[in-house]
């Protein structure tokens, strides 16, 4: 085996043989186009990322924060790349290599809607056409992405096996490409899956802490003492740790998703979180050895998140090495931390994030007095596509720094939905 | 001894079904009305919460064993239970096997997996999602406890992966008649004469699988070559039938309807094998 599909004891290529030479074909040409920029692949794809996706981003000194916890707090605004989320640094990437291999389809699975939007973006762009596999639970909560792939000209195909999310749609767009690989590239949304995946989802996210790390030094003059991201699958958390791992002196912190509780009920084969690095065991799932929230026989347990984007039962492999070698923290915060964030950003800021992202930001609340004096929390996204989510969990709990929503009540007329 | 042997007279018919669906009781009934029907070997499923190559009718099935309450542990106490002379293969995913761990050595991994499967008669395996590179620790333990690791080649497979997975493989090889995931369909692929071809040198029997539905299909693949036909979702989809509760069916008919397709794909397998030996003989 060679070593570079594998981060330590983790990775690999767990896949049915039928996917095999696709991986094998798809290694070839990372290698050749990502790796050795061959037929001027990278160069073109920096191009896009400028000219379509609005790259480079900033990266804002965020005044109230800092003024809060007395701690200069930066925000990297990967909410403002086009599409509104970092996914689509991974898209654009993968339709483009499609493009350079020959493939004449894309398939992708997506959560929250945001890899799917920036996939069917990437392939509108790219004049390419695109299947996306979207659980239904994840379909009914996140209605505007839903609505914005099927502008940009993809087909939305629901997902009604198990809880309807994504680790089901990831299942199902597997059993697609067994079925299409000779002409269809899968465009995995994070750093999970088989080799080669993970690395070079890794490569085109990495262009956030290669931003970052430039962008913090012209304006501070140093490094920060801490990386904040939030980690479901991991490709905002990986792309905002790349260039820093080196840096041992910055501390790196993989906010999870720690949903209502981080007990987990066995019987039922249900985890109340999605913090699989913080709470979960080594396994095999979707093509990689990796840390997973299963039970003692090795069934994948349904997680939880208030975020759908956050809501996956595992983690990339590199970053569940990372954790393993201390040089990435994995720490967790609730459902309800994460909504107060969420209010508190909006209001103090006037950046309205995205509900993933927005876990990265309870963290900061509730430990800022550890994380040093220079503090970069990535911001993967922005959070339009969470506004009745949020209204509806709001709702449901006493949170102090909610706003008042009566008007809208009012305007509904009943005082009842929204 | 190895599972070749029981490809060595006649074209084996091996059925697929998942152990403990859609109840263990049931369960045991079905897999012996299909060895009763000819079974020369059953694949018998341990199912796994993510089944990535299977289609709408493994899947389902996976999700009633699951409900009923199947584990690995369960798993191994249904092959104690069951009543049939024919080889065993369990078929699964490579995760309930990487988390295996031993009732008694409190081992983990393959080796204590294999060991478990051994004691319960367990003759080989198949791993959905353990291409040949990942193979190695099971391997490992496949020959220490003398049994078979049956290796899938899809219609994609060529080249050095041919070759690999000709040193890794044994018992028989399990040929995919076409890409995808598991499902009956209507007609056999006209892929499998080309798949077969490309094994064609190799020692070991070839047993092809995907989309086998009736006993014509099963003629068909036996005189184009195959020396085994592999059935899942055909007979799974008789065993839903039975577990539906509308059809309202008693499982005992379920059983004498299982044995009789048994049959009728083991007839056709033979009528396959008479076909190819006239051909060859004018």
């Amino acid at each position: 085996m060679s070593t570079d599909k594998m981060f330590g004891e983790y990775g690999g290529q767990f896949v049915p043989e039928s996917l095999m030479p696709a991986i094998e074909e798809l290694t070839d040409a990372y290698e050749r186009y990502v790796l050795d920029n061959e037929a001027g692949f990278v160069d073109e794809f920096q191009r896009r990322l400028a000219d379509f996706g609005g790259r480079p981003l900033p990266l804002q000194h965020a005044e109230s924060l800092s003024e809060r916890y007395d701690t200069e707090v930066y925000l990297k605004r990967e909410d403002l790349l086009h599409g509104g989320a970092h996914k689509l640094n991974n898209a654009l990437g993968q339709v483009l290599l499609a493009k350079y291999m020959g493939k004449e389809r894309i398939v992708a699975e997506t959560g929250a809607g945001q890899h799917g939007t920036a996939t069917a973006m990437a392939a509108a762009h790219l004049d390419m056409p695109c299947e996306i596999y979207m659980g239904e639970t994840d379909i009914r909560r996140q209605r505007p992405n839903v609505f914005r792939m099927k502008i940009n000209g993809a087909e939305i195909t629901p997902v009604t096996t198990g809880r309807g999310t994504l680790k089901e749609a990831i299942s199902e767009t597997m059993r697609d490409w067994a079925t299409t690989v000779e002409t269809t590239h899968y465009v995995i949304g994070s750093v999970v899956g088989p080799a080669p995946f993970p690395r070079m989802v890794r490569d085109f996210q990495a262009v956030i802490s290669e931003e970052a790390r430039e962008q913090v030094q012209e304006k501070t003059g140093r490094l920060p003492d801490a990386v904040l991201a939030c980690a479901g699958g991991g490709s905002n958390t990986m792309g905002a740790f790349h260039h820093f791992v080196d840096d041992e002196d910055v501390d790196l912190y993989a906010v999870e998703a720690g949903g209502s509780s981080l007990d987990v009920d066995e019987e039922a084969g249900v985890a109340p979180n999605s913090a699989s690095l913080s709470t979960g065991e080594e396994g095999v799932l979707h093509g990689a050895r990796t840390k997973l929230l299963q039970d003692s026989h090795g069934q994948i347990m349904e997680s939880h998140s208030v975020s759908a984007g956050l809501d996956y039962a595992g983690v990339g492999p590199e970053l569940a090495h990372l954790v393993d070698e201390d040089r990435v923290d994995a720490v967790n915060v609730d459902d309800d931390s994460a909504l107060e964030a969420f209010h508190r950003l909006s209001q103090d800021e006037g950046v309205i994030p995205a509900l993933e992202t927005a876990h990265a930001f309870g963290y900061l609340e509730e430990h800022h007095d550890e994380l040093g004096d220079l503090v970069i929390v990535n911001v993967s996204g922005r959070g339009d596509k969470d506004l009745e989510t949020v209204l509806e969990e709001t709702e449901k709990r006493d949170l102090d720094v909610a706003p008042d929503m009566s008007v809208l009540r009012a305007a509904a007329g009943s005082g009842g939905d929204l | 001894m190895s599972l070749e042997r029981v490809f060595a007279d006649e074209p084996a018919f091996v059925p697929y079904v998942a152990a403990g669906d859609p109840t263990y009781e049931e369960s045991l009934e079905y897999v012996e009305a299909l060895e009763r029907g000819g079974a020369d070997v059953i694949e018998l499923g341990l199912p796994f919460s993510e089944p990535i190559a299977e289609g709408s009718t493994i899947q389902e099935a996976v999700v009633r064993s699951l409900e009923g309450g199947m584990t690995p542990d369960r798993y191994f106490e249904f092959v104690e239970d069951l009543d049939v002379a024919v080889p065993l293969v369990c078929m699964t995913y490579y995760n309930l096997i990487a988390q295996y761990t031993h009732p008694e050595t409190g081992e983990t991994g393959p080796r204590a997996f294999a060991r478990r499967a051994d004691e319960v008669g367990i003759e080989g395996f198949v791993v959905v999602d353990l291409p040949a590179e990942e193979a190695e620790p099971l391997r490992a333990a496949c020959d220490e406890f003398g049994q078979d690791l049956v290796f899938i080649i899809a219609p994609t497979t060529k080249g050095e992966r041919l070759e690999r997975m000709q040193e890794n493989v044994s018992g028989y090889v399990y040929v995919q008649a076409r890409l995808g995931v598991t499902g009956a369909r209507d007609d056999v692929s006209d892929q499998t004469e080309e798949s077969l071809a490309r094994v064609d040198d190799w020692d070991v029997p070839k047993a092809v699988g995907f989309g086998i539905k009736t006993g014509e299909h099963a003629e068909r693949i036996v005189s184009a070559g195959a020396d085994g036909i592999i059935v899942g979702s055909a007979l799974v989809d008789i065993i839903a039938e039975g577990a539906d509760p509308e059809v309202d069916q008693p499982f005992a008919e379920t059983a004498q309807r299982l044995e009789s397709k048994a049959r009728e794909l083991k007839e056709g397998a033979l009528a396959g094998a008479e076909r190819a030996a006239a051909e060859r003989s004018d």
